[in-house]
């Protein structure tokens, strides 16, 4: 990838069961403007706004009308990405490449509490064939989990250990608000949601919000001591009906790392990463989309995780900041994979800081069952 | 601030539907295919040489959360980059700009954009009470259609523009849409039948707002070095600008002065070189979602000075044979399917640029203007011209 | 699944799709004020002075937080009005709202934002613009907008 664009800042609220205080209009100024003021930079240093939200989870059409003036855009250039937060990214990153524009603010907000979950995912399924079954996020994920496991011979203790690693990351992580030591035993314990997922094994309702500053290669070094680059960026999107598909394979994903991969000049993703954010909403998530983005064989990321290779002290930490099942919203959650990434490479992770990091993988999916996918390569700014 | 994109980008193909009131024979994704497959004949292309697609309308009118997952076996976008971006009635001219900057960045060299609504399978009231904002608009919900005409009389107010005036908006667009064999209200009206339409919210009639349709927009964007192999007169993209605003209609002025139009044309116009926009631009095909807003709207986009709108409809210069035709197409007035029409306006001015505008072409087009409006009151500007 | 004419089957959808909105800090002091004290309350900018209603915690022209609440009364001109005739739905009652109604926007003095809301005057046909006008409230009052029953011009 010739070109680059950095990300200069980011700023993360308190991801909590229940914001009740805040509306969305202050939920995004808070993120906005403290990302700007941290930083020594004002609102008119940013070309344009990219926000990130979804019309059903804010129970409002045209969901970026209210929050315009607590993320800058009166008179200003604003859109909005309507995916998880990984996408906005992608898109900010795209409209800093074109040119138009130097520097680009975003924000990603997302209120689960506000609505009703399963309704809303519910009407993520067609209604022609599907709706009327009843089927939604869990329930589908629930169905990729057991074709996973069986296709694969990931075992459901393999899966609890995700949990148990990445509650017990988020313990080092003042943002989250699950993050907490709990052993398999407990996890596997944990009331059953929809076979196999459990409830430790599920990300909890979460409302928040997380803003970044990207900019064009110039500004970014203007900008920041530890600017951290953007060198590979790639999106696919699979079939939609889940027939269509093997749910053990996310092929939209391979594709998408592969892609990235090639941008970025990785041809040994295990060896030339240093670290892995991934949008584990589910457990089993984990263990799926690190084998697709060839990170081991298939089959073999339980044995990766059993033998301490992703732990934080292992050789390919994934999740440090203890992930989304410790507590983030989704559509937040991608932007939040980058955040994290970045926040590591450029040093700023504190308690959940791997030390030395270079080269960061941040992933974030949208659609029934990782339907649509994103990765995005990081590394620390020179 | 914008600026003109570091690589050239055209747009070198159209598909539309026919666009109705309702259209009970597709359902939602063979619709959007159906345009899909139009463009891809217009470009006499196929989806493999297709890099990504981008996607929209407006969800709550449909009750669809993940259209652009759904929609995936009609739009094309297995296995391909792909997005959804929804802001209302700007969505379409969102999506157009979105395909610009991708092929832009240089990352993709031919990007399809499309913009569909299929609101007769919606509840349009449930879709109404979500877009009011819960805490202060809700309680007096009115529709679009209250805040357009508790604007228009201020705006009628304020500069003497008459009902005339904008009646004769109605008759032009709806006469124009005759040439469009897309368009969905082709009308043949007088000026005293618009204004004896019944009285919707006064000074607002039947026959002054936009209909509701059934329909879907494609449009491909390609590189320079793709665009001249694909299309001979490519539309290139000089200038891509938008502009949003403070959330509420109290904030605003409306239909008396659309600033955020003001403020992204000017723009625009720096970026392409437009000194004289009434002189420099051949054609516009601007948001209209009523009669009275294409007058302010002349009046934003610098065709003349404040509150002379309704002078310059009655001099004639934005009928199909005036200095500057204004929505050749039919407009908004004739067909609005809301996550497509801002996309109809880029798909128009693009049709007239490469000159494959049959019946409504408008001669010699060398720069073509095309604006998105919704939201809350934001505008898209988007400027063409048959040179990059 | 239905059969309709022609064979052309349509799928029902049918949900009720319910939302717990916060109003937020702005928002719950505005309508505690208009339930309790029958005060319209705006906010202002520190930097420009520019008082907002709704009350808000940005201003979109500095990009500064606003913090002073100001009393705008319950008088103001009406700025631009329409004689509603089309029955849109109520969404608090689920009732076509009766016809014809006024509705428009209303300067309150000292506010640079105009609060929309519906307008009436002892006929509505006398209604025009700059008309003074005046928030008449419910006797019962539940901390909504519809508090204000309705502006109506000062005769």
């Amino acid at each position: 990838m010739g070109e680059r664009v950095g990300i200069v800042a980011v700023y993360q609220t308190k991801y909590e069961p229940r914001k009740i205080f805040d509306s969305y209009p202050e939920l995004v100024f808070e993120v906005c403007h403290k990302v700007l003021e941290e930083n020594g930079l004002t609102i008119e240093d940013m070309d344009q706004i990219i926000t990130n939200s979804q019309d059903f989870w804010d129970g409002r059409t045209i969901s970026n009308r209210t929050v315009s003036e607590a993320c800058g855009s009166v008179l200003r250039s604003e859109s909005k990405v309507a995916m998880d937060g990984s996408f906005a990214v992608f898109y900010a990153a795209i409209r800093i490449l074109s040119g138009c524009y130097d520097s680009c603010l975003l924000v990603s907000h997302c209120k689960m509490s506000e609505g009703e979950p399963h309704l809303i995912n519910n009407a993520m399924f067609d209604p022609l064939y599907q709706r009327i079954m009843g089927l939604d996020e869990l329930s589908t994920c629930a169905l990729q989990a057991r074709r996973y496991m069986y296709k694969y011979g990931i075992n459901e203790e393999q899966c609890a250990q995700v949990a148990v690693k990445n509650l017990g990351n988020g313990q080092k992580n003042p943002y989250v608000h699950r993050g907490k030591k709990v052993s398999v035993e407990e996890v596997m314990k944990s009331s059953m949601l929809a076979d196999p997922i459990k409830e430790l094994e599920a990300y909890p309702i979460t409302d928040g919000a997380c803003a970044m500053i990207l900019a064009n290669e110039e500004k970014a070094r203007k900008w920041s001591s530890t600017p951290v680059w953007i060198t590979g960026l790639a999106s696919r999107l699979d079939a939609f009906y889940l027939g269509d598909r093997d749910l053990a394979e996310a092929l939209s994903l391979r594709l998408a790392a592969q892609k990235a991969y090639q941008m970025a000049g990785i041809t040994n993703p295990r060896k030339e990463i240093d670290l892995v954010e991934l949008s584990d909403f589910y457990s089993y998530q984990e263990l799926l989309w690190l084998e697709e983005m060839g990170f081991c064989p298939r089959g073999e990321a339980g044995k990766m995780l059993e033998k301490g290779t992703t732990q934080m002290s292992g050789e390919l930490p994934v999740n440090p900041s203890g992930g989304i099942l410790s507590g983030n919203p989704v559509t937040v959650a991608g932007a939040v994979r980058v955040a994290e990434a970045a926040l590591q490479l450029m040093g700023k992770a504190g308690a959940h800081q791997i030390a030395g990091a270079k080269r960061a993988l941040a992933q974030g999916h949208c659609g029934p069952c990782g339907q649509g996918q994103c990765v995005i390569i990081l590394e620390k700014g020179a | 601030m914008a600026r003109r994109s570091k690589r050239n980008v055209a747009i070198v193909a159209t598909g539309q539907t026919d666009h109705r009131s309702r259209r009970p024979d597709v359902n939602i994704v063979e619709m959007i295919n159906e345009a899909v497959r139009r463009c891809l004949s217009d470009a006499q292309m196929t989806m493999e040489e297709i890099d990504a697609v981008i996607i929209g309308n407006m969800e709550h009118f449909e009750g669809i959360f993940f259209t652009e997952m759904w929609a995936v076996d009609g739009s094309g976008a297995f296995l391909k980059h792909g997005m959804k971006i929804t802001t209302g009635g700007t969505t379409g001219s969102s999506l157009a700009l979105a395909g610009y900057y991708h092929v832009a960045s240089g990352l993709f060299d031919t990007v399809m954009t499309i913009g569909w609504e299929k609101q007769s399978e919606g509840e349009t009231t449930a879709g109404l009470i979500f877009q009011a904002d819960p805490l202060w608009e809700r309680a007096t919900m009115s529709g679009a259609i209250g805040s357009f005409a508790a604007s228009a009389t201020a705006y009628m107010h304020k500069y003497g523009i008459t009902e005339e005036q904008a009646a004769k908006v109605a008759v032009k667009n709806r006469k124009n849409a005759f040439n469009n064999p897309h368009a969905h209200l082709k009308m043949d009206l007088t000026v005293e039948q618009v204004l004896n339409s019944k009285m919707l919210a006064y000074p607002i009639k039947m026959l002054d707002m936009c209909p509701t349709s059934d329909g879907a927009c494609a449009m491909i964007f390609a590189s320079e070095e793709k665009a001249k192999k694909i299309c001979q007169n490519p539309a290139w993209v000089i200038a891509g600008v938008t502009r949003h605003d403070q959330p509420f209609g109290g904030d605003l002025e409306m239909v008396m002065n659309l600033r955020t139009l003001r403020s992204a044309t000017e723009e625009a116009y720096k970026i392409a070189g437009i000194k004289d926009p009434l002189r420099d631009l051949d054609v516009a095909e601007l948001y209209e979602p009523c009669t009275f807003a294409e007058l302010s709207w002349y009046e934003a986009a610098g065709f003349c000075g404040p509150g002379e709108g309704g002078k310059l409809i009655d001099s004639g210069a934005t009928y199909l044979d005036g200095e500057l035709p204004v929505n050749p197409s039919g407009g908004v007035l004739s067909t609005n399917c809301i996550g497509a029409t801002a996309m109809i306006r880029v798909a128009e001015a693009a049709i007239q640029v490469m000159g494959k505008g049959g019946k409504r072409q408008v001669p010699n087009v060398k720069k073509a203007l095309a604006t998105g409006f919704g939201g809350s009151w934001w505008s898209d500007v988007v400027i063409l011209s048959n040179t990059p | 699944m239905e059969k309709k004419n022609e064979e052309l089957l349509v799928a029902e959808f049918n949900a009720q799709f319910t939302y717990d909105y916060s109003a937020g800090r702005y928002a719950s002091y505005f309508f505690k004020q208009l339930k309790e004290n029958k005060r319209i309350m705006g906010i202002k900018c520190p930097k420009c002075k520019r008082v907002f209603v709704p009350p808000r915690p940005a201003c979109g022209y500095c990009y500064v937080k606003n913090e002073e609440w100001v009393d705008l009364g319950d008088e103001g001109l009406l700025w631009g009005y329409t004689i509603v005739q089309f029955p849109f739905l109520d969404p608090l009652t689920g009732e076509e709202r009766p016809i014809p109604y006024g509705y428009g926007f209303i300067e309150l003095s000292g506010a640079a934002t105009r609060l929309q809301h519906f307008v009436t005057a002892s006929d509505l046909r006398k209604l025009k613009i700059g008309l003074r006008m005046k928030a008449v409230f419910r006797e019962e009052r539940k901390g909504n907008l519809a508090d204000i029953l309705y502006f109506k011009a000062i005769e």
